[in-house]
């Protein structure tokens, strides 16, 4: 393949077979474009949720309800996972074997799903309590805004789930770096409407 | 499991009585026989569609060259298919509440208030989401790429994938009428009257998943057509040297991009009140409305300029190509076409300044409301100033554009009338405001859609549209329009609320039955465009114009063959300055062979598109009736068949340069052996789409 | 548009500079079509003002109208004379295809419409403060406190001064404005009084406040114009603005039927239902109006599946 060897900072597609380089750029420039969108998507649920947080009715608020620690440790893990995803885009992009990306790749998948696991203890927990979305503004808020998040974070271990085949089928090849490059971009974007979930729902929420 | 048990876990809500037959047979009124026929109609039409395409032989090309298709062009003309289906039933039940109106002074009228609700609530999504989108979306698809020298949209499966989640939605609003009812929440779908506490039936539902379909392959079209443009421009061809339709595409594309989330994030928290109990915009327990209202109107208010904008484009083309003439102000107009899209996102709240706000809120609102027809006017004069020492030639769209003017001109001025608080008080939610809005989306959408479709028509399918039918239906949608909507300010003035099935004030009926002659007369605009149509197919053979460039036009679609090749262009043109191709004419570089003409790769069909179509429409069906195995089927059509396309890497073919070649150099022998049209002669059988060319001294 | 000129006769617009009025009143003779008859159906709405605040916003509409003439009124000249001297076949009209742009021009068609709405605006911030509808109308007489209530398919009105509700009846004495507060048992509505007013939504659990008044004695159609459901189109209610007599014997004539409003009744007055009579009480629970915008449930009236057609 011709021309410039590296035009996306993260995209290294030398020698991986048969697919435009500008086509890449576009791909992701798309994706990044559905980002923005999908960041509206939440904007606005951020919104709603400040109009609603104090419409409680009469049903358990965010101070009963909240556990800063399980919360914190959700932040914890999924930050790391950050840091794996990260780790294995420098792996796909510098090391030739597809071995430490796997691993890596699936470090992230466990990670991801721990984070889940944990989410739905919380939510289990809130059940428990009789916290439910049908009792309340709030409850109904929190209820959207939060398990949005937790969506996300499921299409994005099936992404992963995906692409641990397509590796073990094609490999490396130009397609599936795109793919891994727009994964990435999704999951870091995951991890910032966690810190913002985090910080004004459940800091605010608890502290505020 | 008992019998009832066993039926709502199979089919869910639905019921005889869901069939508007059942309820018109057992309560024989007009209204339901209405209804009936309606459905019956559906019905028909669909057995109908099934009977022709089997007698014809037509399943196999229109899946293997039609559905399937990844090529823009026939996408694009697929989304205008739909919007003129979805058209005519829209149109019809406008025709059928004026009727209505005007029977119902003191009077039962023919349509019940419920119909008359579902009638006004259908009529108006399907105009914004299956008549203005589509169309629009349609000609962006043909247009844009070809302008912008490109072979393809950025993502062409993505474009598949939103024109069949539309027609998915659109399906669902045609099945409505044979399958249960349709909300009578209207276009907006206010809560709480849309909440289940008011509406517990299917129709709020129908119109929940029928929007968000269309909400999510809009925002998807949006996201292509940005990446289209950013990324897919021939060389040489800087953003302030594109046609003016690509700026304003661009920003269409933009604002669907940030104003469609919010209605999508609407939509999805009225389900959830719904559907599961959730308190969002109920009247208890910590709902709030007001939410609703806002998010609504935060997509509602762009998506004014989604619909107007690309109009805005295309009379920017007719208006240069029908003058013969240079745009004026091209700089100007993509000023201001950016700040209209900027401003757009400021206004949201006039469209409720009644809630009880200060008046500090209004009077920001009311201002920036009035700001924005600043830029508006300077595109207005902008078109006079391209006409001004122009060489005019009334066509079809030329005519539309100048009927276009000057009734924009008075919707803008009633416009900022409704922007001023005090003002907007006393005839908001009266049909001063239905007026106002049919008033600038009339001229401003429909008048540029249809000139679109006229003007870019023998590019698609190398023959024109009879100008004499398009010049009878010219008139009818002007004289229409006027008599059909002037008299709605009057009564808006007179105090008459919007949406009412029955009046009675008698002094409103005059008046009420001039608007009832306009409806017909528009309706006859529509009726006239079918027959523009079916004529000049009949006489295509007359009419065709291969060579390409009818109009004597200036942007890069008019240098390629009419219908263009399916790779747009046998080499990638370069471009060195606006209007290239009309530049290329006057200095006889135009119709010249390529030095060197290479393969071309083009994306293969795919049955991703019409499987996820399908799998959102089912999805859709299943929510709407809670049947809920048949909605997890759907959402698995959706994504099976999306992931599995991820393993395909076999998704190009590859078109060799020979093949390239030969086509190009037949169509230029058929450039170089046409005699050049005059443009006193174009509207005849003479113009072979090669332009006698304005000699370089006075085109410099 | 050309309706802006059918202002019927009364009133006039004595701030409108004489030109704009002059060149309203040539727009009134062009849209000949819109005088047959068009006063009678004018008067039913704010044209026909019949109060204050009716009469200040024809005033500030008919302002706006003939500031607006100015910018659409070159426009509607320009365009068909351009277009028709320019036409093709018109070979004496001159040809400059390649003319684009012009400064001293685009000055003209970006400055004056700013001059304009900045003109506009300075109206426009003047009016909404002075007609909003939270403020009290002046008036020597303390305002007539009425508390709205907006039901399917009928408006309920509570007068917790003097005791006294109706249904589909809003009385007032003519020499006092009346301040309204308004919630809703049901969906959103907006109360509409044409001849005297604006609008104000009424929404459930929360009030908004208006404030009207009527110049002199009269009978004036009052409506939700917010689409409610199959019964909207008949929900009307009479607004009587009484000389002081009248009134009292209204008050009184209420107060001799002897009905209690209490929420048992309020409850089954809130059923979906079209109410062609007006209803008088001759008594209130105190504090009713709070209770019910204090109401949690989503709809005492929500339609059973049953009726969902």
């Amino acid at each position: 393949m011709t021309g410039p060897q590296l035009q996306h900072v993260d995209l290294d597609l030398k020698g991986s077979g048969h697919l435009e380089l500008n086509e890449a750029e576009t791909g992701v420039h798309g994706f990044w474009i559905f980002l923005m969108s999908d960041a509206m998507v939440f904007a606005l649920l951020f919104a709603v949720y400040g109009t609603q947080v104090a419409a409680t009715a009469g049903a358990p608020g965010p101070q009963a309800e909240f556990k800063l620690g399980s919360a914190f440790i959700e932040t914890l893990i999924l930050l790391t996972s950050s840091l794996t995803f990260g780790l294995a885009s420098i792996t796909m992009k510098y090391d030739r074997s597809c071995t430490k990306l796997v691993a890596l790749l699936c470090l992230t998948l466990v990670l991801g799903i721990a984070f889940l696991g944990f989410e739905l203890n919380d939510f289990a927990t809130m059940f428990s309590d009789n916290a439910t979305p049908d009792r309340s503004g709030f409850l109904s808020v929190f209820f959207a805004l939060v398990p949005t998040h937790g969506l996300h974070v499921t299409a994005g271990c099936l992404w992963i789930l995906v692409m641990l085949v397509q590796i073990a089928i094609f490999g490396t090849d130009a397609r599936v770096k795109l793919n891994l490059l727009k994964l990435g971009l999704f999951w870091h974007f995951l991890d910032i409407i966690w810190i913002a979930i985090f910080s004004v729902v459940y800091l605010q929420g608890k502290l505020g | 499991m008992s019998g009832d048990s066993l039926w709502y876990l199979l089919l869910g809500r639905l019921d005889a009585k869901s069939l508007p037959f059942v309820r018109a047979w057992e309560n024989p009124n007009i209204s339901e026989i209405i209804g009936a026929f309606a459905g019956a109609l559906v019905v028909i039409g669909a057995i109908a569609l099934v009977a022709v395409l089997t007698w014809k032989r037509w399943w196999r090309p229109l899946f293997l060259e039609w559905l399937t298709s990844l090529d823009h062009k026939k996408i694009g003309i697929m989304y205008i298919a739909l919007a003129g289906v979805m058209f005519t039933r829209a149109l019809i039940e406008a025709v059928l509440m004026r009727t209505q109106q005007s029977l119902a002074v003191n009077a039962p009228g023919i349509v019940g208030p419920e119909h008359f609700a579902q009638l006004f609530s259908t009529h108006g999504s399907i105009m914004i989401f299956f008549m203005a989108m589509p169309f629009l979306t349609g000609l962006i698809n043909y247009v844009v790429p070809l302008q912008i020298g490109a072979r393809d949209v950025a993502f062409p499966l993505l474009n598949s994938i939103s024109l069949m989640l539309t027609a998915g939605g659109a399906g669902l609003v045609m099945v409505s009428l044979a399958i249960g009812e349709f909300s009578t929440g209207g276009w907006s779908g206010y809560p709480p009257y849309t909440e289940t506490a008011y509406q517990p039936g299917v129709g709020p539902d129908y119109w929940i998943w029928a929007i968000t379909l269309s909400s999510i392959g809009t925002t998807l079209s949006g996201l292509n057509f940005a990446s289209t443009i950013y990324k897919k421009r021939c060389p040489g061809m800087h953003l302030m040297r594109m046609p003016l339709f690509c700026w304003t595409t661009l920003c269409t594309a933009i604002l669907m991009i940030f104003a469609m989330p919010p209605l999508t994030v609407a939509t999805a928290l009225l389900a959830l009140d719904r559907y599961l109990g959730f308190h969002f915009f109920t009247n208890d327990l910590g709902g709030n409305m007001m939410n609703y209202v806002n998010l609504f109107w935060l997509f509602g208010h762009p998506e004014v300029y989604i619909v107007i904008l690309p109009s805005f484009g295309i009379y920017s083309e007719v208006v240069s190509a029908f003058s013969s003439k240079e745009l004026y102000g091209y700089t100007s107009l993509v000023i201001a076409t950016m700040v209209i899209a900027l401003l757009s996102f400021t206004v949201w709240v006039h469209h409720f300044f009644t809630m009880g706000q200060s008046p500090d809120i209004n009077s920001y609102f009311g201002i920036a409301t009035m700001l924005i027809g600043v830029p508006t006017g300077v595109k207005v004069y902008d078109w006079i100033w391209t006409m001004f020492r122009g060489k005019l030639r009334f066509t079809p769209p030329m005519l539309f554009s100048v009927a276009f003017i000057i009734t924009f001109v008075l919707g803008g001025f009633s416009g900022i009338l409704l922007a001023i608080p005090p003002i907007d008080f006393v005839v908001h939610n009266t049909v001063f405001l239905v007026a106002h809005f049919h008033n600038v989306l009339i001229p401003g959408t429909l008048y540029g859609l249809i000139a679109g479709y006229q003007y870019w028509f023998p590019k698609a399918f190398g023959f024109r549209l009879s100008e004499g039918w398009g010049k009878i239906s010219f008139v009818c949608w002007v004289v229409g329009f006027y008599l059909a909507f002037m008299p709605l300010y009057v009564l808006g003035l007179g105090g008459m609320p919007r949406r009412s099935q029955a009046l009675f004030e008698p002094d409103y009926w005059p008046w009420l039955l001039v608007a009832e002659i306009g409806a017909f007369i528009l309706l006859a605009g529509l009726v006239t465009l079918f027959v523009q149509l079916w004529v000049s197919v009949r006489d295509r053979e007359s009419n065709r114009v291969p060579v390409g460039d009818p109009w004597d036009a200036r942007s890069l679609e008019w240098s390629v063959s009419a219908p263009p090749p399916e790779y747009n262009f046998a080499t990638i043109p370069h471009v060195s300055g606006r209007d290239t191709f009309f530049l290329r004419k006057v200095h006889d570089g135009a119709y010249k062979p390529a030095h060197h003409y290479r393969g071309i790769e083009m994306p293969k069909n795919s049955w991703v598109g019409p499987l996820v179509g399908l799998g959102s429409a089912i999805c859709a069906f299943g929510l709407v009736w809670h049947i809920w195995w048949m909605a997890g089927l759907g959402f698995a059509g959706i994504w099976v068949p999306v992931i599995a396309r991820s393993f395909v890497r076999d998704t190009h073919r590859w078109i060799p340069a020979a093949e390239v070649e030969v086509a190009d150099r037949h169509w230029l022998d058929l450039a170089h052996a046409t005699h050049p049209v005059p443009r006193e002669l174009e509207e005849s059988h003479v113009n072979r789409g090669l332009a006698e060319i304005i000699p370089a001294e006075v085109a410099a | 548009m050309p309706d802006t000129n059918q202002m019927p006769g009364e009133g006039g617009p004595s701030r409108l500079p004489r030109r704009a009025a002059a060149i309203l009143a040539r727009l009134a003779v062009i849209s000949g079509m819109v005088e047959l008859g068009g006063c009678g159906v004018l008067d039913h709405g704010f044209l026909g003002a019949a109060g204050p605040v009716a009469e200040q916003t024809r005033s500030l509409f008919l302002l706006a109208c003939s500031i607006l003439l100015f910018v659409v009124g070159p426009v509607l000249m320009l365009t068909p004379i351009i277009a028709w001297h320019y036409r093709i076949s018109n070979t004496k009209s001159a040809y400059r295809p390649k003319w684009a742009f012009n400064w001293p021009l685009e000055g003209l068609i970006w400055i004056p419409p700013l001059i304009i709405v900045v003109v506009l605006a300075v109206f426009l911030w003047r009016d909404t403060h002075a007609l909003d509808p939270y403020k009290p109308l002046a008036s020597p007489n303390p305002p007539v406190e009425v508390q709205v209530v907006a039901l399917d398919w009928k408006w309920l009105f509570i007068y917790p001064a003097e005791g006294v509700a109706s249904v589909n009846e809003l009385a007032f004495p003519a020499d006092r404005p009346i301040h309204l507060s308004l919630t809703s048992a049901t969906v959103m509505q907006s109360f509409f009084v044409p001849k005297l007013g604006g609008q104000i939504y009424a929404m459930a659990g929360m009030t908004t406040q208006h404030n009207l008044a009527a110049s002199e004695p009269g009978r004036f159609r009052g409506e939700n114009t917010q689409f409610n459901g199959k019964g909207f189109q008949n929900q009307k209610f009479a607004v009587l603005a009484q000389s002081r007599d009248d009134y009292a014997a209204w008050l009184s004539r209420a107060r001799a039927g002897g009905k209690t409003l209490d929420m048992n009744a309020f409850e089954s007055l809130s059923v979906r239902s079209i109410q062609a009579e007006p209803l008088l009480f001759g008594s209130v629970t105190p504090g009713l109006f709070q209770s019910i915008v204090d109401l949690d449930h989503p709809g005492v009236h929500a339609a059973d599946m049953k009726d969902h057609r």
